[in-house]
């Protein structure tokens, strides 16, 4: 596994971004970078944040105060080139369950731009990759769980974004699907997007380049796995999870 | 200017590939297309049913005090005829509530006292007909036969005598005075259907998409939320619009509903209550959070108002004079008067310029109101 800590140019910018709503802070300036090419692991238990932060990053709230730039664009100012250059993966499962699965990848391919010749050619490719290409033309609603997920990652990288944020993306599938999902994300990687990845599965940290861990709407600690657990002298990212979640 | 055209091009065909996947929602889900279609057919047909004009052996009771020569061959033509049966002889005159109450008479013949000396002396006697207008078809054919025998043996007594007999036939229409007939369902049944398309359907479908999450994902893409409205509203335009048509076909052919005023306008008038529906659709959705949230909203807000306060049901003018000005804020109440001037009396346009100016201005303000909800709630 290659783990890039040094990285010259970033791709997201953040500098003490907040969101309130109401009197409640969600996001309290938070400050950090992410590299080009890497894969971030944005921790933090329910309610810590991140979603919220993930969601200003991705132009679909406004910010409070402070200021964020994602693959160059501000995302106050800008939010539609911010969205023209991303890809999204949300928390609940996204795709439309009574389309087929070429239907999908060609709705969502043509929302983004991508002309018709390239999709009739890279959906074949996709679907390949995936393993799908006897599923062309079942709705998605009848694909296994693990199945949907993976096919939900490949349209939300289908028109090739600079940085793909993906929110808790393997939420209630088992650990050999989990595992299988993680390889797509490297393989991804490997191609040069970004990745940018909340998730609660403490395994699923050891796999990031670097972390990020949010305790109430604040980061608490960030850098690669094995100097967290250095730092916190535990034996595993689950420890330095809860040694941080321990301290308010 | 290549570079415009080509955004304004693209920008076309994610809103056509939009439209495109709101069918394939409407028409991979059967339960979707049995309340779009179903609903309107099997109305129109259950007030089809409910039109008969087929006229026979309709029982007939009569209450004679003369008891002569006149009034009997009259009795006796009636009898023979295919259409009657006098199936009774009422004693009193009070009696003849009674037997209509019961359900079965369609007609009651009362003559006049001493009709027989009458008509032969001064030439002049009087019947009643009392008909049974509930259907008021029926009634009315019932009510036209009846005084077509009368009339009959009017000719031939002048026939046989020389003297210038006249009997005054007097026809009541009994329990629908107003002649309210099954042609009026026509229009308010338009406007619930329509109510139900665009509004419930409407707010479900674009709720669904806040509830499995894909509302989040389209967000997160460069499509502007007014483009994911707009696909949104065309399809079940569309299919409103087709509806309509079907309902209109069905009134024609299977209703005999004489659709006599313009087409044309017809269709404007019909496509601007359309878009009202529509825009109330677009305001629940942005109001709510759950599809079941939706159609509460729509069945509570809309559908019933659409029943009770549009004329659909109840008519307007025998309401208490509250209820009458709430049911003014009932867009389907102006379609419906509308609707029936177009369509039943075929009044030219000028006459519904009222209902017309009322629900554009109802257009104008909702889709207002709920475009700047959108703006508020989705960016």
């Amino acid at each position: 596994m290659r783990h890039k800590t040094d990285c010259q140019l970033s791709i997201i910018e953040v500098e003490q971004l907040t969101k309130k709503f109401g009197r409640f802070t969600a996001v309290d300036r938070i400050t950090f970078m992410v590299g080009k090419g890497e894969i971030f692991g944005f921790l933090g238990a329910n309610g810590a944040g991140k979603t919220t932060a993930m969601r200003m990053l991705c132009g679909l709230i406004e910010p409070t105060s402070g200021k964020g730039f994602v693959a160059g664009y501000d995302i106050e100012k800008q939010p539609e080139m911010v969205k023209k250059n991303i890809g999204y993966m949300s928390q609940k499962f996204s795709l439309y369950e009574d389309l087929k699965v070429w239907e999908n990848i060609r709705l969502f391919a043509g929302i983004y731009g991508v002309n018709e010749k390239l999709i009739a050619r890279k959906t074949g490719e996709t679907l390949e990759r995936i393993g799908l290409t006897n599923e062309r033309n079942v709705l998605v609603r009848d694909l296994p769980l693990g199945w949907k997920q993976k096919l939900a990652f490949s349209v939300a990288i289908f028109h090739e974004p600079k940085i793909v944020f993906l929110d808790e993306p393997t939420g209630g599938v088992d650990p050999i699907t989990r595992r299988r999902f993680w390889e797509m994300i490297y393989e991804s990687a490997n191609r040069g997007t970004t990745i940018f990845v909340t998730t609660h599965y403490m395994d699923e940290a050891e796999y990031c380049n670097r972390v990020s861990i949010m305790v109430d709407g604040r980061i608490e600690a960030l850098d690669t796995p094995r100097r967290l657990k250095e730092r916190f002298r535990a034996g595993n990212m689950d420890e330095v999870f809860r040694q941080l979640a321990r301290k308010t | 200017m290549i570079p415009h055209a080509k955004m304004l091009n693209s920008q076309c065909s994610i809103l056509t590939a939009f439209v495109q996947k709101e069918f394939y929602h409407i028409f991979r889900d059967i339960r979707t297309v049995l309340v779009i279609i179903g609903i309107p057919v099997f109305q129109i047909l259950i007030i089809g049913f409910a039109i008969s004009t087929n006229v026979k052996d309709v029982k007939v009771a009569v209450f004679d005090p003369s008891n002569d020569e006149a009034t009997n061959r009259i009795i006796n033509r009636l009898n023979a005829s295919e259409y009657f049966n006098v199936a009774l002889r009422l004693n009193t005159i009070s009696d003849a509530e009674r037997e209509f109450k019961k359900g079965k008479t369609g007609l009651i013949v009362i003559f006049g006292e001493n009709f027989g000396e009458n008509l032969y002396h001064t030439g002049d006697a009087a019947v009643q007909l009392l008909v049974d207008a509930s259907d008021p078809n029926h009634g009315q054919t019932v009510a036209s036969y009846a005084t077509g025998v009368i009339s009959d043996y009017q000719r031939e007594l002048l026939r046989e005598t020389d003297i210038p007999v006249r009997i005054n036939s007097e026809v009541r229409m009994l329990y629908n005075p107003e002649m309210r007939s099954a042609y009026n369902f026509v229009p308010g049944l338009m406007g619930l259907v329509f109510m139900l398309i665009c509004a419930m359907m409407t707010s479900v479908a674009i709720v669904r998409e806040k509830e499995t999450g894909t509302m989040e994902v389209l967000l997160a893409s460069p499509v502007k939320p007014v483009y994911i409205v707009i696909s949104k509203l065309v399809p079940y335009f569309i299919i409103s619009w087709f509806i309509f048509i079907l309902i209109l076909l069905l009134s024609v052919f299977v209703l005999d509903v004489p659709v006599t005023g313009s087409l044309l306008w017809l269709n404007v008038f019909t496509l601007l209550f359309i878009v009202v529906g529509l825009s109330l659709g677009l305001l629940i959705s942005t109001i709510v959070k759950t599809q079941v949230a939706a159609i509460l909203a729509s069945g509570m807000g809309l559908i019933m108002p659409v029943m009770i306060l549009s004329g659909y049901v109840f008519p307007i003018e025998s309401m208490p004079p509250v209820l009458q000005w709430i049911s003014g804020l009932v867009p389907a109440r102006w379609f419906n008067e509308g609707a029936k001037k177009l369509i039943i009396e075929g009044a030219p346009v000028r006459s519904v310029l009222k209902e017309m100016s009322i629900l554009l201005g109802m257009a104008v303000l909702i889709l207002t109101v709920s475009l700047r909800n959108i703006k508020a709630r989705l960016e």
